[in-house]
């Protein structure tokens, strides 16, 4: 169930993270407790657990955005400090700059790292065209809808060539025909050069049709890693043909009897102690 | 209601109220008459007198002086709004310590501050400019620092993990967002440059629109008060389409440009 780990190719590797937030009243709140998880490079990880549980605190430790209070956070073996420069991080929230054009938030990505402006249009113009928004370069994003500025969100992010993509619910907010469509476009473009991916979500069936290995959160506050387990489904995989496989099934409840009692726990905790989960 | 319709309307209501004003101005009812000419001239008159102004010319000196007044408070206003509110917004401890003053010069009315600039400035243009700068300022000094506050954190975030160095978050981030709110509310500070200029006038000067209206109420000269009146009125619409082109072009990128007002 544990999945290997060689040494040497780990693209992010946390050891014993804790992040802890101090709040009002000197009172001290942990998000996440002593995290263990190493994603090797190449490797699709997804991490699912339930609302408020610390996800995208472990998204934003790796990506440097967070330091952890104890425990520490190696990126291709070297001790991370500051921000996190292999990652790409594709945000939960809408993260476009509304001010500039589709092609021009796709191109800022080379231009930040000094490529000449008529370059960086250029290249963004193909990754508009592999995201399936050739067209649609000069529209604002404002203008366009929530699928499409993912689109857009993914194009930005993948333009820069990270080692390392960083995901937070990326598709959350999207109806779920489009979810399924936007998994198959990241599946198909992360297949051409198999990036290290950190995939949050809250979706189970998402996580296992995606992902190389699934990790499981418990709830918070303290969340610790409580499962890994292997996706043995064989790549390249379709989003929604995978979901009919018998080992997707057996899977998917041999790790939804983990989760359940998390998520139940979750509810409850968030019931009793509003403050405290916010 | 079709435009040609809307336009019949607002034609009607001008003509009604004109209509109105020449009858009770001209005509005695009940042997009495309801707007005495003296307090209240008549809209002949006072077509007369903006008709002569713009024949003979005499008038377009003012209306240069009062445009070139306004451009330069709103200009050197903005300026030092766009400056002050980003240092402010990114050095928080300033902003502290001078919180309080800010507080207390926004309160204060501004025409009190007229006399003063007089007698710094002198009667020419200066002191006008100086009245419509402490007005524009707060404006835009208030909508900018507003803005690079309110950069969302996650665009922000999103930024830093672009490769974006302090400066180029800056120049893409801080900046944009700012002017943003800084032209959602062109409208009420180009007014206020256009105020400062005319209050500036009036209150004492040698040429200009406000000039004008002073000068003709000082012989009470009705009709060229209310001349002066409309110029004014017919000068800020002018004004004002032009302010709603330019954000129009400047705010392509927000969701309903061009209805945003500060």
């Amino acid at each position: 169930m544990q999945a290997g780990v060689t040494a040497g190719s780990t693209a992010v590797a946390l050891d014993d993270a804790t992040v802890a937030f101090r709040l009002a009243g000197n009172r001290v709140y942990t998000a996440v407790q002593q995290a263990r998880l190493n994603v090797e490079h190449g490797e699709f990880v997804a991490i699912v657990g339930p609302t408020g549980c610390g996800k995208s605190t472990l998204l934003n430790i790796a990506a440097g955005l967070l330091k952890p209070v104890s425990g520490s956070v190696r990126i291709f073996d070297a001790p991370l400090n500051g921000l996190n420069k292999d990652a790409g991080y594709l945000f939960q929230a809408d993260a476009l700059f509304p001010w500039k054009t589709a092609i021009d938030n796709v191109a800022i990505g080379l231009e930040t790292s000094g490529t000449p402006r008529a370059e960086a249009l250029e290249r963004a113009q193909s990754w508009l065209a592999q995201v399936g928004l050739g067209a649609f370069g000069n529209r604002y994003p404002h203008m366009l809808s929530g699928g499409q500025r993912k689109r857009i969100g993914l194009a930005q992010v993948l333009i820069r060539d990270p080692k390392i993509l960083l995901m937070d619910e990326p598709f959350g907010p999207l109806d779920a025909q489009t979810r399924q469509i936007m998994g198959n476009l990241l599946l198909q473009l992360w297949n051409a050069d198999r990036k290290a991916v950190l995939f949050v979500t809250h979706d189970l069936e998402e996580a296992i049709a995606l992902a190389d290995r699934v990790v499981i959160m418990s709830a918070g506050p303290g969340a610790r890693i409580i499962g890994d387990w292997r996706v043995p489904l064989a790549r390249p995989r379709d989003i929604m043909e995978v979901r009919m496989d018998k080992e997707f099934h057996s899977l998917h409840r041999e790790i939804w009897s983990v989760l359940k009692d998390e998520v139940l726990k979750g509810y409850a905790q968030s019931a009793q102690a509003p403050a405290a989960a916010g | 209601m079709s435009r040609l319709m809307l336009l019949v309307c607002q034609l009607l209501v001008a003509v009604v109220c004109l209509g109105l004003w020449q009858l009770l101005a001209t005509v005695p009812i009940f042997g009495h008459m309801l707007l005495p000419p003296f307090f209240f001239s008549n809209p002949v008159n006072v077509g007369s007198q903006i008709f002569e102004w713009f024949s003979t010319g005499v008038i377009w000196k003012h209306l240069a002086i009062t445009l070139w007044e306004s451009i330069l408070a709103f200009a050197i206003g903005s300026f030092g709004g766009v400056m002050v509110g980003f240092w402010f917004a990114r050095q928080p401890r300033v902003a502290a310590v001078f919180d309080p003053y800010v507080k207390m010069a926004n309160a204060l009315p501004r025409v009190v501050l007229a006399p003063i600039f007089t007698l710094w400035l002198g009667l020419g243009i200066w002191s006008k400019v100086a009245l419509g700068v402490t007005l524009v300022f707060f404006i835009v000094f208030f909508n900018v620092y507003q803005g690079v506050k309110e950069v969302s954190k996650t665009v922000l975030d999103n930024g830093r993990m672009l490769g974006m160095s302090e400066q180029q978050l800056m120049r893409h981030v801080y900046w944009p967002s700012a002017l943003s709110w800084m032209f959602s509310s062109l409208h009420t500070s180009v007014g206020f440059a256009v105020v400062g200029a005319v209050v500036g006038e009036y209150l004492g000067s040698a040429a200009g629109l406000g000039y004008l209206i002073q000068q003709a109420e000082g012989v009470f000269d009705v009709a060229g008060v209310f001349a002066g009146m409309f110029v004014l009125s017919i000068f800020v619409i002018l004004i004002d389409i032009v302010v709603t082109i330019v954000e129009r072009r400047l705010l392509v990128w927000r969701p309903n440009a061009g209805e945003a007002r500060g």
